[in-house]
């Protein structure tokens, strides 16, 4: 079976933490940091369950500020 | 497999495209301009117009968009950016040129320079971007701005009465003949997102093709101005906004086939040398 998996690098000091990437995942791989801020201090995105990403990129679509690059491996 | 070797191995399917600049962009968390500058960062790299585009910046939040996206850029007078696409368009035929407009610039003040820039066929974008508010003066009332809507100006909501009717300029600037290509759109989820892109890429196509003036109108969000969270303002807007702006297009007339000739007769009248 093909097996897709994903991963997201989040630009965090430039993330400003308006939480639309959460919203946008279809497998609530994202979550605002809960107690930590950036440099700007803003709660940003980070990845909560890395393992479940499947690299389709509607977290870094919606994305207003073009924060989060998005990798992704076709396993055969 | 792990995070690194993703990265190792696998490829990068979106990154902030190219010609978005390494500046934080002034706009709040969660504003629409931040979409759109992407999307029309991504299709002129896609185009190859990298140095054929002008923009054509408002008065409004996207005032600073020529500090975010790498291509030439003109800063109009409020309203006035359909006036300066014209003269851009016409002493530069060869040129791909877009006006990025807000509601309270595009249908409020410069009513005028939009009907009769899009009523003469120019061959520009206007890109408007329509949330139904002042975003950077603080969320006064703007002509877009639905009945019964609650804004600095009108804190007990908008009244007919007094205020009169939310203008739906759209569908106006449809009506006229030199309009080539009419949609309307929205990018609060990936997929409206995908949608907008491709009708953007079609108006720009539409308008180095000397089609006359297309017309994208991006129904957006303001969470600062409608004091709301960024997903709470996308679902007001699904909930509210659609009902008053519905996506679609409004009109089409660049997918039907024209003769190569007309086409090219069309094209020399619209571009005086």
């Amino acid at each position: 079976m093909v097996k897709v998996s994903g991963t997201v690098v989040i630009d965090v000091e430039r993330c400003k933490g308006c939480d639309l990437c959460t919203g946008a995942c279809p497998v609530d791989v994202l979550a605002l940091a809960s107690r930590d801020v950036n440099n700007r201090g803003y709660h940003y995105a980070m990845m909560v369950m890395a393992d479940a990403c499947i690299g389709c990129a509607a977290c870094a679509t919606v994305c207003p500020d073009g924060c989060i690059e998005v990798y992704r491996v076709v396993e055969k | 497999m792990n995070h690194d070797d993703i990265i190792r191995q696998g490829a990068k399917v979106y990154s902030r495209p190219r010609l978005m600049d390494d500046r934080d962009m002034h706009y709040c968390p969660g504003c629409s301009h931040g979409v759109v500058h992407k999307l029309v960062s991504e299709i002129i790299d896609e185009l190859g117009l990298e140095d054929s585009a002008i923009g054509i910046a408002p008065v409004g939040c996207a005032v600073f968009a020529y500090r975010y996206i790498d291509i030439d850029w003109i800063e109009a007078a409020h309203g006035r950016a359909p006036a300066v696409a014209t003269a851009a368009r016409r002493l530069n035929p060869d040129r791909m040129v877009f006006t990025y407009q807000g509601d309270g610039d595009l249908a409020a003040i410069g009513t005028a320079e939009t009907i009769h820039a899009a009523n003469r066929g120019e061959n520009i974008v206007i890109i408007f971007i329509n949330n139904g508010i002042y975003g950077m003066t603080g969320g006064q009332m703007a002509p877009t701005t639905l009945e019964g809507m609650k804004t600095a100006t009108t804190p007990y909501g908008r009244r007919v009465d007094i205020n009169g009717y939310p203008l739906n300029i759209t569908p106006l600037l449809a009506e006229l003949p030199g309009t080539c290509y009419v949609t309307r759109q929205s990018v609060h989820t990936a997929a409206a997102v995908r949608r907008c892109k491709s009708a953007l890429k079609k108006a720009f196509q539409a308008s180095m093709a000397g089609r006359g003036t297309s017309v994208v109108e991006i129904v957006s969000t303001c969470s600062s101005g409608w004091k709301m969270s960024p997903a709470d303002a996308n679902r007001w807007m699904e909930q509210h906004m659609f009902e008053a702006y519905p996506p679609g297009d409004l009109k089409n007339t660049v997918d039907v086939s024209e003769p190569e000739t007309e086409m090219k007769d069309k094209r020399d009248s619209n571009d005086p040398k």
